[in-house]
């Protein structure tokens, strides 16, 4: 086969690259450069697209002795994932920009150009089970990203290959130290690549400046503080509300409304929802017959809870066998079919629109 | 494997292997008293002369360097600070926007951190700068520290009127640094018949080492050095020579040099065959810079290794891509450190918009250039333009 391995200069990427050649496959070595201003980034290795990731890529590719190029896709990343996730946040919502990035770039741009370019799939280091266009989940549950992945449609599966599922974190560093790579011991990324200094309020208050709203307690509708923008906000937040209620309890966001750019705010009982209402959903095979049970995530590196799906007005209607806190609009239900032996296989995926 | 991108670097001569590692062998800093370091400064010496002799240089004028980048910051810079030192009115540079970027960063290095003012020159469609544009941005020439223009274009080959240049400044008393990088051994250069007051040239173009080139520098020029230390090269530039690299520099000069006109034959009909037959592959396909034939001031008017071609609603990332898994090596231009692509900033300057400047490749040949190379590219420039075509520019 011949295979384009998306390179972003972290361990993972480089020891999916290095399985991909050893498997036999016709690698070839994309670094994608993501940020506009690339030179402005930290130099530390923990976000996805300085100029040292991109050094760190074509290190281990030479040593893979693997062609290398890098793809300038700043353009379309800074509308698809930036620009979407400032839009997102604006409105109120809490977008997840990893899951939009693999659907707009990684697995869209970036395959699409690939296969035009004649290449048979793409190899990423993502630590999910990903091959023959089935997506389950790590083995490595720590690190599972199949949540991440979960937008993916059947087209896009079918060309694209993760060899990491099957082994942990600790494993893909030591295989990357067997083979010598500097990048065996490199951190692992845990900030939003695009806000390197992962003070996320701070980058949407550069980009949405202040908008001022009121804090309402849902209990008894006064108006408890100010805020300076809606975009602090997470549902389910606990900390950091800068108001005090009545009483010592905790408060919890319930929600966030944009236009009057109201955050309410209330407590733990009320802070709980069991009912999940969506938009329109994706799968990655064919539609599965609805109502059905699965398991939902409803966040990045969130626990899995059991529910019953059924067709709902816009979207999917999911009922949680226990409630949950911090359901936020934006972020994305992912359904999974629970499968102890092969991993859980992802079903489909859905932006969540409300929960109740 | 077929190997077209001589501009980038190109084969080392075996004479000039031979000679190096000959002097590799051998003791001796050339600054040395002793026997051995006579030994040593004799042959560097001799080195010079043959160098500044196939230039048209006197020895006193060659100053070794590190090699172009390094010769054009001590041209822009040290000819700056001098010609400023001594009259505080001459801050602006004259420079042309298609320049190395060893220039222009030098430049913009000296507006950002040292008060000089830059007036870039026109730049004509084919590359050229022409002497009348040259004048109008001088003007009266009072507050200008110098000009730089290039002797010929690295990516797309136009050669300037280097010496109408040269007269242009001088009526206004300003002098005239030119990157000869491309030129020397491709088309004639004549350092003394120019009448330039500095010229940039580098062995690895021609068949020499990495590392090692010149700058020429007449003798009455004044010129603030960049390294300060031992004194060497007429305390312009100090640092114990490198005495195998100048003599594989000063081989490698005297070699390109003396063989010019056959090769340049040779090259330029090998170079038209490909141009000629990716046109006919792709005929969409548009040539870049001066016309292939073209004669100015009794020389080429291109350098006869270029072919620089644009492939409308293709990008040359792809293109190279795939002809490099092909075994076809070629350039697209500029890239940045992180290898990231930019449109060529010559193509801009020239007046192309950035979809051509995307869309262009740079096929170079030099002296172990065949026509098997250039039948290895015809035989897949077709499809592989058609490929990159379909998987269009990565952007809506």
């Amino acid at each position: 086969m011949r295979v384009l391995a998306a390179m972003s200069g972290g361990v993972d990427s480089a020891v999916a690259a290095a399985l991909a050649v050893d498997a036999g496959h016709d690698v070839t070595g994309v670094h994608l450069a993501l940020s506009q201003h690339r030179q402005a980034l930290r130099s530390g290795s923990r976000g996805c697209c300085s100029v040292e990731d991109s050094h760190d890529a074509r290190r281990v590719a030479d040593e893979l002795g693997i062609p290398f190029y890098v793809w300038d896709l700043a353009e379309r990343f800074t509308e698809d994932v930036v620009d979407d996730f400032v839009a997102e946040y604006a409105a109120g919502r809490t977008p997840n920009p990893c899951l939009r990035c693999n659907e707009k770039i990684k697995f869209s741009a970036v395959l699409d150009r690939a296969l035009s370019l004649g290449f048979d799939a793409v190899v990423t280091g993502h630590h999910a089970r990903l091959a023959d266009g089935e997506l389950r989940r790590s083995v490595d549950a720590a690190k599972d990203q199949s949540y991440v992945l979960g937008v993916l449609t059947p087209e896009q599966l079918a060309a694209a290959w993760s060899p990491l599922g099957g082994m942990t974190k600790d494993r893909v560093r030591e295989i990357a130290a067997e083979r010598g790579f500097g990048v065996a011991t490199k951190p692992d990324s845990h900030d939003i690549c695009f806000i390197p200094d992962g003070d996320t309020r701070g980058f949407l208050a550069r980009r949405l400046g202040s908008l001022p709203g009121p804090v309402v307690d849902a209990t008894t509708g006064a108006t408890v503080g100010e805020h300076d923008g809606t975009y602090g906000f997470t549902v389910g937040q606990r900390k950091g509300l800068g108001v005090t209620a009545g009483d010592s309890r905790p408060r919890y966001v319930l929600g966030i409304e944009p236009v009057s750019r109201t955050v309410t705010i209330g407590t733990a009982d009320l802070a709980v929802v069991d009912e999940v209402r969506t938009g329109v959903p994706t799968w990655t095979g064919a539609a599965p017959a609805l109502p059905g049970r699965f398991e939902v995530q409803l966040r990045a590196h969130g626990t899995p809870v059991a529910c019953e799906v059924s067709t709902g007005d816009d979207g999917l209607r999911i009922a949680l066998a226990e409630p949950q806190r911090g359901v936020a609009p934006g972020q994305s239900a992912v359904l999974y079919e629970p499968d102890a032996a092969r991993g859980d296989r992802v079903v489909g995926q859905a932006p969540v629109a409300d929960a109740r | 494997m077929t190997y077209l991108d001589h501009a980038a670097t190109t084969p080392l001569l075996p004479e000039v292997l031979a000679a190096m590692t000959e002097q590799l062998g051998r003791v001796g800093n050339a600054s040395s008293l002793h026997a051995s370091g006579r030994a040593a400064r004799r042959v560097a010496e001799q080195s010079r002369e043959r160098l500044a002799e196939a230039l048209g240089a006197r020895p006193s004028e060659v100053l070794f360097t590190g090699g172009g980048t390094e010769s054009d910051n001590l041209a822009i810079k040290g000819l700056f600070w001098a010609r400023r030192g001594s009259d505080a009115q001459r801050r602006r540079l004259v420079v042309s926007p298609a320049e190395h970027h060893a220039v222009l960063d030098s430049v913009e290095w000296l507006v950002k951190h040292d008060g000089a003012d830059v007036t870039w020159l026109p730049v004509e469609p084919s590359g050229r700068i022409r002497p009348e544009a040259l004048a109008e941005a001088l003007g009266d020439g009072r507050d200008v520290a110098l000009a730089s223009v290039m002797w010929a274009n690295n990516e797309i080959g136009t050669v300037s009127d280097i010496a109408a240049l040269a007269g242009t400044a001088h009526a206004v008393g300003v002098p005239l640094h030119t990157d000869a990088v491309q030129a020397v051994g491709q088309v004639p250069v004549d350092f003394g018949a120019s009448g330039v007051d500095a010229l940039t040239m580098t062995g690895h173009k021609l068949g020499g080492p990495m590392g090692a080139g010149a700058l020429l520098l007449r003798r009455d020029a004044e010129c603030t050095p960049l390294l300060h230390g031992g004194g060497q090269e007429r305390d312009v530039r100090s640092g114990t020579l490198d005495v195998a690299a100048i003599v594989g520099l000063a081989v490698a000069t005297v070699t390109a040099v003396g063989r010019r006109e056959q090769r340049a034959a040779q090259v330029g009909a090998l170079r038209d065959r490909l141009v000629r037959g990716v046109t006919a592959e792709v005929p969409d396909a548009r040539l870049n810079g001066a016309p292939l034939d073209e004669e100015l001031a009794g020389g080429p008017g291109r350098l006869p290794g270029n072919a620089h071609l644009s492939f409308p609603g293709a990008e040359g990332d792809a293109l190279l891509m795939l002809l490099d898994a092909r075994g076809i090596e070629c350039s697209t231009g500029s890239a940045c450190s992180a290898g990231v692509a930019r449109p060529s900033h010559v193509l801009l300057a020239v007046g192309a918009d950035s979809e051509r400047a995307r869309s262009s490749l740079r096929f170079s040949l030099g002296h172990t250039s065949t026509d098997a190379d250039v039948d290895a590219v015809l035989d897949v420039i077709g499809p592989v333009v058609e490929r990159a075509r379909r998987a269009g520019l990565g952007r809506r």
